[in-house]
């Protein structure tokens, strides 16, 4: 019988969000809370192999109290219970920080019931940094399977599992001894709609929720805004590109323009039309 | 095994949560089912809330509740192409508790809304669509959603499912509506710095207004359209009856822009930035049109049971009072254990004896009446505009002059004639 971790994020939906010109920060209330895309597939994986294995998959989070709602979108994908430790303390908190409080939580829930694998989305999509993941299998000292797109088998009588990880021309199997970390690509899998039973059990679920006083031997300094080496020094939106020309007509003048274009612009084709 | 709960309501607008609302807080198991991401997400109104029936089911709920402005001033525009005849009141104390309306935003204010009804003991589960009703022997028995394992069953299913109430219509309690009883309305959510509404509105802080506007803002349709402040944004909008779109071919988004570019509409939402564009049906078919709302384990709310009175811009607050005295007949069947038509057409009557039965019976034939005569519209709206134009244009001539050619452009004595019958009509339906 597994047990599966899967580290999930609430996060802003940035494909709405707003910047605030004056601040250059997200208006985060410009943008409804969803759970983060990535870890909606980390979590259906997970679903996945349990129904595969045997097992029970458990969600994990860090994030204000609303978060709960993040939470309970993952038991209606099929998770068994969730987790959340909600603080002022990890407040601030950046990669380095969050893998920390994240690893304290780990090693609170393994000591109840110990973990075979943990299981992230690639990345956050307001953060993009990928390193949450691997920050905690560092500090857990397991191995880390980054760019996971295919798991082909998890055996934990044997101790080990094998995955395609995601190359830029093609992909590698990689074998690893359990337990170990996935960070898994959206292609990996397809979430389902589902099921109305998951819904039901979803709108009544009450996770177990943790404050730092609950986690045990941590150091308080490692936590939150103190613990983030990362400084922000700026940040912008992308200049918009400005100008241009938009093409109209049928496809065939459309494409007459963009050659003539591509031509005087470029001058792509000169020198092919002066060799004929 | 599906589950069975008490009662399960389809739909979380303000019929299926106050319905809700009051269900959980009388200790039932209930279910509330949206279709949409979350409360709200799919509803649209114009944006005026009344205080009374909301404060029926929470006391003071406005002190919490996200309520944009407190309207203190209603005005009534009759538009011409070029002029506007404007009625207006505004009273002070609309300003002070109790309140008599708000403008609300109804994404944020739904989603409030049934978080209230969630902390007193309902179950909502949203984006979970009811594709039909379970039927044994003639009774309602449950629900089908559109979700794997999607069964549910209860003793009551209240379809509080909107306009177009497919759930109703699947059960033969309505047909397909005809275009002259509902309405189609397009609205825009327009940005505004909140200091340059209060300026170009002339309000208070937290104060607000509305515009109703008649005429030309529908092209003579029988229709309004309307202009209210938010605490940032405007909404702007036009509502018109889909058998005038049809007659005269007019696309509803053509007479927004129209509204939007109206030369006396204009200066009000300058330097605004469009947010957000809606559409919906309005169900304004009125009392005729009301269809059956009870039957075997199964009533029907709010706009699904076509509760709208068009000429008072009035339906959220029904559609409260519905849900509130579905839930009332529901807990009283549930008290003799016995959920049969006979027994839930206690809603009917609460419902008939109440201000939503007796305004849809007062305004059973207003909107007929001006669907059929256009002429309101078209001519007479027009006429008052260039009577108050002659009237109050300063040029020499003597005010006995001006009103002898006031009275010579209502036409021979047989069309003043018939201008006395239709205002005698319309004072009938509306009486």
């Amino acid at each position: 019988m597994l047990h599966i971790v899967a580290c999930i994020k609430q996060v802003p939906d940035t494909k709405i969000i707003k910047m605030n010109p004056k601040t250059n920060t997200m208006d985060r209330s410009s943008a409804p809370a969803i759970l983060n895309p990535y870890d909606a597939h980390a979590v259906e994986e997970a679903v996945r192999l349990k129904k595969r294995y045997g097992g029970t998959v458990s969600v994990l989070t860090m994030g204000p109290p609303p978060a709960v709602k993040a939470i309970r979108k993952c038991i209606e994908i099929g998770a068994d219970e969730g987790y959340m430790i909600t603080d002022r303390a990890f407040a601030g908190a950046d990669t380095l920080a969050t893998s920390y409080a994240l690893t304290k939580a780990l090693e609170k829930i393994a000591k109840e019931k110990p973990i075979d694998l943990i299981i992230c989305g690639k990345m956050t999509i307001d953060g993009d940094t990928g390193q949450v993941g691997p920050g905690i299998a560092r500090r857990l000292d397991i191995p880390p399977l980054t760019s996971v797109k295919k798991v082909v088998e998890v055996n934990k009588q044997q101790g080990y599992a094998i995955v395609h990880r995601k190359l830029e021309d093609g992909y590698e199997v990689i074998q690893s001894a359990l337990p170990c970390l996935f960070s898994v690509e959206k292609e990996i899998n397809e979430v389902p709609y589902s099921p109305l039973p998951n819904m039901l059990r979803a709108a009544r679920y009450q996770p177990v929720i943790w404050a730092v006083s609950d986690l045990e031997d941590v150091d308080r300094t490692l936590l939150g805004l103190k613990g983030s080496p990362t400084i922000v020094a700026k940040v912008w939106p992308p200049e918009k590109p400005k100008g241009g020309e938009m093409l109209e007509g049928s496809a065939q003048q459309q494409v007459e323009r963009l050659m003539e274009i591509l031509q005087q612009k470029q001058e792509l084709f000169a020198g092919k039309e002066a060799r004929a | 095994m599906a589950e069975k709960f008490d009662v399960i309501v389809v739909g979380a607008g303000p019929a299926g949560t106050s319905c809700a609302y009051t269900l959980a807080k009388a200790g039932v198991n209930v279910l509330l089912l949206e279709r949409g991401e979350y409360p709200g997400s799919k509803n649209v109104m114009g944006g005026v809330l009344y205080r009374k029936m909301m404060e029926d089911i929470i006391p003071g709920f406005y002190k919490e509740a996200p309520v944009e402005r407190l309207i203190v001033e209603q005005r009534f525009m009759l538009l011409d192409e070029k002029s506007a005849v404007t009625f207006s009141y505004k009273g002070l104390e609309w300003g002070e508790e109790p309140y008599n309306n708000f403008t609300v935003l109804r994404a944020k204010f739904d989603q409030w809304f049934a978080e209230k009804a969630v902390q007193q003991g309902a179950l909502l589960v949203n984006e979970t669509v009811v594709t039909e009703c379970l039927v044994e022997n003639g009774k309602v028995i449950g629900v089908r959603t559109d979700r794997p394992d999607g069964d549910l069953f209860a003793d009551v299913v209240v379809l509080a499912d909107g306009v177009n109430s497919l759930l109703a219509k699947s059960l033969g309690f309505h047909k397909e509506f005809r275009p002259d009883e509902v309405a189609l309305a397009v609205m825009e959510v327009l940005k505004l710095d909140r200091k340059i509404i209060e300026d170009r509105f002339s309000l208070e802080q937290d104060q607000g207004c509305t515009f109703e506007i008649f005429g030309d803002a529908t092209k003579g349709i029988l229709g309004t359209a309307w202009l209210y402040t938010n605490k940032d944004s405007l909404n702007i909008g036009v509502g018109a009856m889909l058998s005038g779109l049809i007659k005269n071919k007019i696309k509803p988004h053509q007479l927004l822009d129209y509204v939007k570019k109206h030369p006396i509409i204009r200066p009000y939402i300058q330097g605004t930035e469009q947010q957000e564009y809606l559409a919906h049906l309005i169900p304004e078919g009125g009392y005729r049109s009301i269809p059956k709302v009870v039957g075997d384990g199964v009533i029907v709310v709010g706009d699904a049971a076509q509760l709208v009175n068009a000429i008072h811009r009035e339906g959220s607050n029904m559609a409260m009072t519905s849900g509130v005295l579905a839930a009332e007949a529901i807990l009283e069947a549930k008290a003799a254990g016995d959920f049969s038509a006979s027994m839930l057409d206690s809603y009917r009557q609460r419902l008939m004896d109440s201000f939503v039965g007796q305004d849809m019976k007062k305004y059973k034939d207003a909107t007929h009446h001006f669907e059929k005569y256009p002429h309101y519209f078209e001519k007479y709206i027009p006429l008052m505009n260039r009577a108050a134009s002659q009237m109050f244009t300063v040029d020499g001539s003597s005010k006995w002059e001006k009103q002898k050619k006031i009275w010579r452009e209502l036409g021979s004595a047989k069309e003043k004639w018939k201008m006395a019958r239709d205002l005698m009509q319309a004072w009938r339906v509306m009486k």
